[in-house]
């Protein structure tokens, strides 16, 4: 329990200072940057109470946002998809979530790739429509709500991916 | 009671996402509305600090490409003075009070965003330094944007690249002007609105400050007219500007405060309080 908690707190001090020194200043081709903190969210203990679980999500959207002077956009966000997680959890993982023996180190590679591509995309879509907060600008909004999860994604993967620790 | 009490825990998780939602929503809508983000935002000691140690690692990289910049700004200045006609009395020019009501101070920017649709940047002056809200910004180019909030050592520049901000600006050979505004597409370029269809308008003539806000000076250079067209009243021209500045590559700023302000503000509240 104790290795749990620090490497959660560990987990949300890496991502945050990853994110707001490096990942905010890409701008790549003018405007997409990877929002990568999101896997604090993804890869958060799932036998873990869940009003914990919210509250902490929401510290780290207001970080994210405090540090990059925009409002309250990735708070909100982020404590959506950390609501409607145990939903995508069940759709993406089925029956092995049921009987919460699920570890994403060993899950299957298609059902953790589709769990990251939902909970990217609705967290993304939030996101830039709070941004942009304008409904005549609704094509910018999927704009980038689309190339920025495509590069999201694909950095979520890598780190997963590397990260992990096969224990075979 | 007891039903109620009831209700709450067992929707607990509900409630409190309602609840933090909400929370980041009002943050989210006052900090669409201007001079309003009191309390997130980058100006402040923990935010400021790591910026700071970004900042001063990420110098390094482009020390050579600010140089020139530095050069070229020297270059400009010197080949005004020496070559200016009047005569200069050295027995005021380094006087601070003798017909100055601009002051300048220097600043170094520690985070520059472009890509979102409201653009703050952070920089490394604050009430420390004189700094205070509605002060101008300007780089060796032209014009960067406003002071937005200021804490101890850092303060936030509401950059022209947001689509809340409004700068009056005029054409630089007349004296018609409208308003700056941003679309949030390029940051190359940015909006001047309601320029009277009598202007003479033509593609590459220059747009400077106007000087009408107390906050800039007259003619700090904006850009110039890239395309433009009537507005669909058609009796004000939207005109496409672009910026002399690079807003992706800002390293050194002046800040500027006009001393006059208290003065001005007074006045005005004097003559429309008859």
């Amino acid at each position: 329990m104790n290795s749990v908690l620090y490497r959660n707190i560990m987990r949300f001090i890496l991502l945050v200072g990853l994110q707001v020194s490096v990942l905010n200043h890409i701008n790549f081709l003018g405007y997409i940057n990877p929002y990568v903190y999101i896997l604090f969210i993804m890869l958060f203990p799932i036998k873990n109470n869940r009003t914990l679980f919210i509250f902490l999500s929401f510290l780290l959207g207001l970080t994210i946002d405090i540090f990059s002077d925009s409002g309250g956009i990735h708070a909100a966000a982020c404590v959506s998809i950390a609501y409607v997680r145990p939903v995508i959890l069940k759709f993406s993982f089925g029956t092995v979530y049921e009987y919460q023996t699920i570890k994403f180190d060993t899950a299957e590679f298609s059902s953790k790739f589709i769990y990251i591509i939902i909970m990217t995309v609705i967290h993304h879509f939030i996101l830039f429509s709070l941004e942009i907060f304008n409904i005549s600008k609704v094509i910018l909004t999927f704009q980038k709500t689309l190339f920025s999860s495509i590069f999201t994604i694909i950095l979520c993967i890598m780190i997963t991916i590397i990260f992990s620790r096969k224990t075979k | 009671m007891q039903q109620i009490i009831n209700f709450i825990i067992r929707n607990k998780t509900f409630l409190l996402f309602l609840l933090l939602f909400s929370i980041s929503l009002s943050f989210t809508i006052q900090s669409h509305s201007y001079h309003k983000s009191k309390f997130i935002n980058s100006a402040n000691f923990l935010t400021g600090g790591v910026y700071n140690y970004v900042s001063n690692a990420n110098r390094y990289f482009s020390l050579k490409k600010q140089n020139e910049i530095l050069t070229q700004e020297n270059n400009r200045l010197k080949s005004v003075l020496y070559n200016s006609k009047t005569k200069k009395d050295f027995s005021y020019i380094d006087s601070l009070t003798f017909n100055h009501s601009y002051k300048f101070t220097p600043g170094i920017v520690l985070k520059n965003s472009y890509s979102s649709t409201k653009n703050v940047l952070l920089i490394n002056k604050g009430v420390s330094d004189s700094i205070k809200q509605d002060f101008g910004v300007i780089s060796s180019k032209g014009i960067i944007g406003i002071i937005d909030n200021s804490s101890k050592h850092y303060s936030t520049i509401l950059s022209i690249l947001n689509t809340s901000s409004k700068i009056s600006a005029q054409l630089e050979k007349t004296n018609h002007f409208g308003t700056l505004t941003w679309n949030g597409v390029s940051p190359y370029f940015t909006q001047l609105v309601d320029i009277p269809k009598i202007a003479p308008v033509e593609v590459g003539d220059t747009i400077v400050t106007s000087g009408r806000s107390s906050i800039f000076p007259k003619g700090i250079p904006v850009g110039t007219i890239h395309d433009f067209k009537l507005d669909v009243a058609e009796n004000y021209y939207e005109i496409n500007i672009k910026l002399f500045n690079d807003m992706t590559n800002i390293e050194y700023v002046y800040i500027i405060e006009n001393i006059d302000v208290p003065e001005i503000t007074n006045l005005l509240k004097s003559s429309s309080n008859e």
